[in-house]
């Protein structure tokens, strides 16, 4: 396995750094390297929050890098952002629920996710993140979505535990929304 | 020990903990901050000591002060706070006793930002505070170095009674990457026999930077740098990456040795002989090595996120026999892998002679690249 880098980006709030922490834990529980690094400048609830995944089989050199491999997109600044630096043949995950255009790169595998409708149906909107990691698990195979649930068991903070089993949901969802539609 | 994904800052402060820190002061700054917090949720129920002080000022004497008594302290900020710190780390210095000193740096200079910057080369590595007096720098680059260094930084300190600073960039503080833990230590219960701890049923000690009269100074300071000598002869610490049958040396620290070893792996892949020595101890500096290298190397790139601080230290020790190069991004801006392997690319196909001073010719590159990103 090549190295796969990530960068998973939205609005503070969105649950984009946990999303990347769930995706490291899950690599280091698959015996993978891993790093995550946020952004961690001076943004809060509602500002723009995005962390970078970096998973190889080998020692990882840079945490940061300009083209990454995946991005995870959860509203329209990320994918006006993101859009132009996956590199051919890269995956972009966009959530179709808070923009309302077209992907233009007909270079890469995108897909468009109504991820907070569909977090909508599951019960919570906070869900979203989730969605996008299952989604994500379909498009690039890196991680299986087993692996991703077992790490989300394991490292969900106590105070939401009972969510789990609609975070599972909101993973399968996404999942199964990329499968049909790609 | 399974591994675990820990937080840079997090396992720092566990890491000290675990090599039996017993006090520990400090006061908030980013990117520094969770060192601090998560000290503080630690090490009262341990029953060690935890203070945040109403300034840096104070926290760097009280770590004097308990550095004096025998223990293991330590204090850990970013760039800023460690500037209000020189003055005691310099008098921690002058009274010969060990303490560790922890800067996740940022940019600056002044209040500068929050983000990862190695602008405090100079600072951390010629001193810093006032006085002849030679700090041991080490600045890992990946967790779990981190949680080795500072084992390591308090067995320096207490080895040669000296300060030791562990520099990082606000990117390792914030990273989080698997590492493993060491298992907690036991604390010493032996108190150093230069220790101020009560003097009852034996003479007294006397610890003091004062030595009023230069004779006496003078032999102290003679002291300190025979010392010096002793832990550049016997404490250089690096890494090498790919530099067997290097042609290009690219030397950097910390993330962006990280970064430049990202962009060797590339380079490698289109055919170009380049190599990382990345030194874990910035001081002393892996001086024979480099040297070594100078004789099988055809061309030097330093990478750094400041101006070109360890480019001069670098040059030194060349002495022109290699031309070297210099990319370098500051203000809290970290280089990204594809902008040095342009560099690496752009070293490997230059013939030219080296220059005297390697910046001369990056800072119009620099400009270049920062229209461009525009």
């Amino acid at each position: 396995m090549d190295e796969t880098s990530i960068i998973i980006s939205g609005f503070g709030g969105q649950g984009t750094l946990f999303a990347g922490q769930v995706l490291a834990y899950a690599s280091m529980d698959n015996g993978l390297e891993v790093t995550w690094i946020p952004s961690y400048g001076p943004e809060m609830r509602g500002g723009t929050a995005h962390c970078t995944v970096i998973i190889s089989e080998e020692p990882i050199g840079s945490p940061l890098i300009r083209n990454p491999d995946v991005v995870l997109a959860l509203n329209l600044p990320s994918v006006d952002k993101y859009e132009d630096l996956v590199p051919k043949g890269g995956v972009l995950v966009a959530n179709s629920s808070l923009f309302n255009r077209e992907i233009k790169r007909k270079d890469i595998t995108s897909l468009l996710i109504p991820a907070n409708q569909i977090a909508e149906e599951i019960g919570i909107s906070r869900l979203v993140n989730m969605i996008m990691v299952g989604a994500m698990t379909r498009l690039k195979p890196i991680l299986p979505l087993d692996a991703v649930k077992k790490a989300l068991e394991e490292h969900i903070p106590e105070r939401h535990k009972n969510t789990l089993p609609m975070n599972f949901e909101a993973l399968d969802k996404g999942f199964a929304f990329a499968e049909k539609t790609g | 020990m399974a591994k675990e994904l820990l937080k840079g800052n997090h396992a720092f402060a566990e890491a000290a903990i675990r090599a039996g820190v017993e006090a520990f002061y400090g006061y908030p700054i980013t990117p520094s901050s969770e060192f601090l917090e998560y000290m503080s949720s630690r090490l009262p129920s341990l029953g060690r000591a935890f203070v945040q002080a109403e300034s840096e000022v104070s926290a760097i004497n009280m770590v004097y002060g308990a550095a004096c008594a025998g223990k293991r302290a330590m204090t850990a900020s970013s760039s800023p706070g460690i500037s209000l710190m020189m003055e005691g780390i310099s008098y921690i210095a002058g009274t010969e006793v060990p303490a560790v000193v922890v800067n996740v740096m940022r940019g600056g200079p002044g209040l500068g930002n929050i983000a990862p910057s190695q602008g405090d080369y100079y600072q951390m590595i010629k001193g810093g505070g006032h006085g002849d007096y030679f700090p041991i720098v080490l600045a890992p680059a990946r967790v779990q170095e981190a949680i080795d260094s500072i084992e390591l930084a308090f067995d320096l300190a207490e080895k040669y009674r000296s300060i030791v600073h562990v520099i990082v960039d606000g990117n390792m503080g914030q990273m989080m990457e698997p590492a493993e833990l060491p298992p907690m230590k036991e604390i010493s219960k032996e108190v150093p026999d230069w220790a101020v701890t009560g003097a009852k049923g034996r003479e007294p000690n006397t610890l003091t930077s004062i030595y009023l009269a230069p004779e006496d100074e003078e032999v102290t300071n003679l002291r300190l740098l025979k010392r010096w000598k002793e832990i550049e002869k016997n404490e250089v610490l690096y890494q090498e990456y790919q530099l067997d049958d290097a042609e290009i040396l690219v030397i950097g620290f910390g993330t962006a040795g990280r970064v430049a070893s990202s962009a060797i792996r590339e380079a490698r892949e289109e055919g170009i002989k380049a190599g990382l020595l990345r030194p874990i101890t910035l001081a002393p500096f892996p001086q024979e090595r480099l040297i070594e290298l100078t004789k099988q190397v055809r061309r030097i790139l330093v990478v750094e996120m400041n101006s070109g601080m360890m480019l001069d230290d670098v040059m030194k020790i060349v002495k022109g026999q290699v031309p070297v190069e210099f990319y370098g991004r500051m203000g809290g801006m970290t280089p990204l892998p594809d902008e040095i392997l342009d560099e690496i690319k752009r070293v490997a196909a230059n013939k030219g002679p080296g220059s005297d001073d390697p910046r001369d010719e990056w800072i119009p590159r620099l400009e270049g690249r920062i229209l461009g990103e525009k």
